[in-house]
């Protein structure tokens, strides 16, 4: 029976659309993404280790081997990756373009300063709205 | 950000009133743009987004006040640029937007200015579909038609024409905006944070005038797909 890996796999799928959509960066989710790297890491060695578990596992839910478990599970885990490279990206590109804007404005102000002292020494009235 | 004066001529047009010109690129029509607009309204500010054709000196030339991007930001980025410039001007009440390209009419941001004018409108929205002046050809319209009706569902509001680049937008209007959609987006964006700050607002029937040079920069089909991908994706 196929039908709990589809429904994993499924869900997976969907979560990973949720958070492409909804969420933002946040503490939380540092924390929570640290947490499944630990756990990639012990299962890796305990998969390692036992290597029958793995075969078994699949066929728990009803997977053919224990190597195709595995690449579905990788897909899943490619695709969030993906979508978190790709919120990481938009962030900073975001803070570039503050930075950017405020670099042209601070110039725009710089620049509108220096004519300011310029006409005021060439002895001109000083602009008014000041 | 302290407001600083600018200095006003005496028996300048609209000293209240700041042009804003994001520009990328435009090398070939700024400079004709730029003085049209210098006959009418005493202040523009053009915000050159890292042009790599001298767009920039052209419309310094011109007698636009330039700002000038390091690097490339996006059409978004650019007005949210000029727009934070003019409204820390002193006695700034109204912004305009206007696209570098020479595709709008300035008797029609003259028609736009008097009407937020004389009804104290926060937002005057121009539109090319409110009469038949303006002929953009199918593929363009249901792009912008599918832009229309992505902003209208995201915002609630009942426009009829979104990604117009002539808006007027009293400095109230201009002081809620904060777009962070560098691209084209921005003008879902900008509809979005008018919305929230609950002003009155109209739209305006404007023609735009498609140029050889502005229909082979104009926005594809599959550019509709960027933008709805950028509004969807938080």
């Amino acid at each position: 029976m196929t039908l709990w890996i589809q429904i994993l796999l499924v869900l997976g799928l969907i979560l990973t659309a949720v958070y492409l959509v909804r969420s933002t960066p946040s503490a939380s989710h540092q924390a929570i993404r640290r947490i499944l790297v630990i756990l990639a890491v012990l299962v890796g060695v305990v998969a390692v280790i036992w290597p029958g578990l793995l075969s078994g596992i699949a066929h728990a839910l009803g997977v053919g081997r224990g190597a195709d478990l595995l690449l579905y599970g990788l897909v899943v885990v490619f695709l969030v990756e993906s979508v978190s490279n790709y919120k990481r990206s938009v962030t900073a590109s975001r803070t570039t373009s503050a930075l950017a804007r405020e670099l042209a404005l601070t110039e725009a102000r710089l620049e509108e300063a220096i004519a300011d002292v310029a006409a005021l020494k060439s002895g001109a009235p000083k602009p008014k709205g000041k | 950000m302290t407001p600083r004066a600018k200095p006003v001529s005496g028996g300048a047009k609209n000293p209240d009133v700041w042009v804003v010109i994001p520009l990328y690129n435009e090398a070939p029509v700024i400079g004709g743009v730029i003085e049209e607009l210098k006959r009418e309204f005493a202040n523009v500010v053009c915000v050159d987004d890292g042009s790599t054709d001298g767009s920039g000196a052209v419309a310094k030339a011109a007698g636009a006040r330039l700002i000038t991007h390091p690097i490339n930001l996006g059409q978004g980025a650019a007005l949210q640029t000029g727009i934070s410039y003019a409204r820390e001007r002193a006695g700034t009440e109204y912004i305009v937007t206007f696209d570098a390209d020479g595709q709008h009419r300035i008797e029609d941001a003259l028609g736009m200015l008097k009407l937020a004018r004389s009804k104290k409108l926060g937002v005057v929205f121009g539109s090319r579909f409110l009469d038949n002046r303006t002929n953009p050809g199918w593929a363009k319209k249901v792009v912008l038609k599918t832009a229309v009706w992505v902003t209208n569902q995201t915002t609630g509001m009942k426009l009829t024409d979104a990604h117009n680049g002539l808006r007027v937008l009293s400095v109230d209007a201009a002081r809620g905006i904060n777009l962070q959609q560098d691209r084209m987006a921005h003008a879902t964006e900008i509809v979005v944070q008018i919305g929230r700050t609950k002003l009155p607002w109209e739209e305006f029937p404007v023609e735009v005038i498609y140029t050889d040079y502005s229909k082979a920069k104009g926005q594809s089909l599959l550019n509709s797909v960027n933008i709805l991908f950028d509004l969807i994706v938080n």
